[in-house]
């Protein structure tokens, strides 16, 4: 499926959402589908997307959080999987953007292009819903179910087309980005 | 009986040499700390004893220590002061993740116990042990040392200020001759 028409349905449907990217493509489809304050884009920390939303979870248990990343960014934190299925956090919603390739780097095929299921793995670390999305289609159905409240956290394993597309960059400067995200919450800025 | 109580020094008052973990954990608390993650070290055992029995705490086990950086990340995105516990063979695991507080200038407080440098049993805790300080140096990280319990407690009081109202990013490394003393 095309990855920036999912990332649209998606963030269409936040209703208050926060919302952390994991770098390269998916934080370019984030900003590219409408940039705000409520976005938390990272360029790099590879493996950190998660895990800072778990963090994030913890800080705003009522606030969903929804973090959009991709199938090499989640590989890289496989453990996190064990770690956030063991903190159990009702507000952190895994969504894994899954080209089966390192997309940035020369379209390498990654581990889910041989065969690993992400989903299967949150499954079997604990996560309260898993699932996998191949059509537009199904990802409307998935906008419904992340909609409902949730007894713990869910990962979802979006199949996207292997694909570079323009690049839809978010700012660079990552002290605006959290100071900015932090005023969305009414928190201190400096 | 609460754990505190269970393992505190009673009615004597406390000694920082052997007491530092009960001193440091009313310093954290003090200063507002609301998570807390870690991989364990024996030298951390009690402060890990006293953080996981707090209803006010959420403390997060990991997996390999980086986690505890993106953790900590996240915490105070949302608003909420954090620290990491790890021995000093997991600062190796820390490096990369540790330019997501640096270049978001976002608070950071580690609590590092050191192995590899003092009466060491094993070598293989000598390399990282010797490369802690210098790693953390290279990434950008304040590094701060402590070879007795009561310097120890008056650096993390401090260090706490400077992570939390001045936007750095700090290591306290506890001595392992500070930690030799105590019963492993």
């Amino acid at each position: 499926m095309d990855r920036r028409a999912a990332v649209v349905k998606l963030l269409a449907a936040r209703k208050g959402a926060l919302v952390v990217t994991g770098l390269g493509s998916p934080s370019y489809d984030v900003h590219a589908a409408g940039d705000a304050d409520d976005n938390y884009y990272l360029w790099g920390a590879m493996g950190g997307a998660a895990l800072t939303g778990l963090g994030l979870a913890q800080a705003q248990p009522d606030k969903r959080v929804m973090v959009i990343t991709g199938d090499g960014e989640m590989l890289m934190a496989f453990g996190s999987l064990a770690t956030i299925a063991v903190a159990a956090p009702r507000n952190l919603d895994i969504i894994v953007l899954d080209n089966q390739h390192f997309g940035e780097t020369g379209m390498q095929t990654s581990h889910t292009g041989h065969g690993i299921a992400l989903h299967r793995i949150a499954e079997a670390a604990g996560f309260a819903e898993t699932g996998e999305c191949r059509t537009l289609v199904e990802v409307d159905d998935l906008v419904e179910r992340l909609a409902e409240a949730a007894t713990g956290p869910r990962l979802f394993v979006l199949k996207i087309r292997a694909e570079n597309l323009p690049r839809s960059l978010p700012p660079r400067d990552a002290v605006f980005i959290k100071n900015r995200f932090r005023g969305h919450l009414g928190l201190g800025t400096c | 009986m609460t754990v505190a109580e269970t393992i505190s020094s009673g009615d004597r008052p406390r000694d920082l040499t052997l007491d530092w973990p009960l001193e440091l954990f009313d310093v954290l608390k003090a200063v507002g700390i609301r998570q807390m993650s870690y991989v364990p070290d024996a030298g951390h055992s009690t402060l890990i004893r006293l953080f996981n029995a707090d209803p006010d705490i959420k403390t997060n086990v990991l997996t390999t220590e980086e986690e505890g950086v993106a953790i900590a990340t996240g915490a105070w995105l949302g608003g909420q002061r954090s620290v990491v516990l790890m021995q000093s063979s997991g600062v190796g695991n820390c490096i990369n993740m540790l330019s997501l507080p640096v270049q978001t200038r976002t608070p950071l407080l580690m609590l590092v116990t050191m192995r590899g440098e003092w009466a060491e049993f094993n070598p293989w805790q000598v390399p990282m042990g010797q490369a802690t300080e210098a790693s953390l140096k290279a990434i950008g990280v304040t590094v701060m040392r402590a070879e007795t319990g009561e310097d120890l407690v008056k650096i993390v009081a401090q260090a706490a200020v400077m992570a939390f109202e001045a936007d750095q990013q700090i290591a306290v490394l506890i001595g392992q001759r500070l930690l030799g003393k105590k019963k492993w």
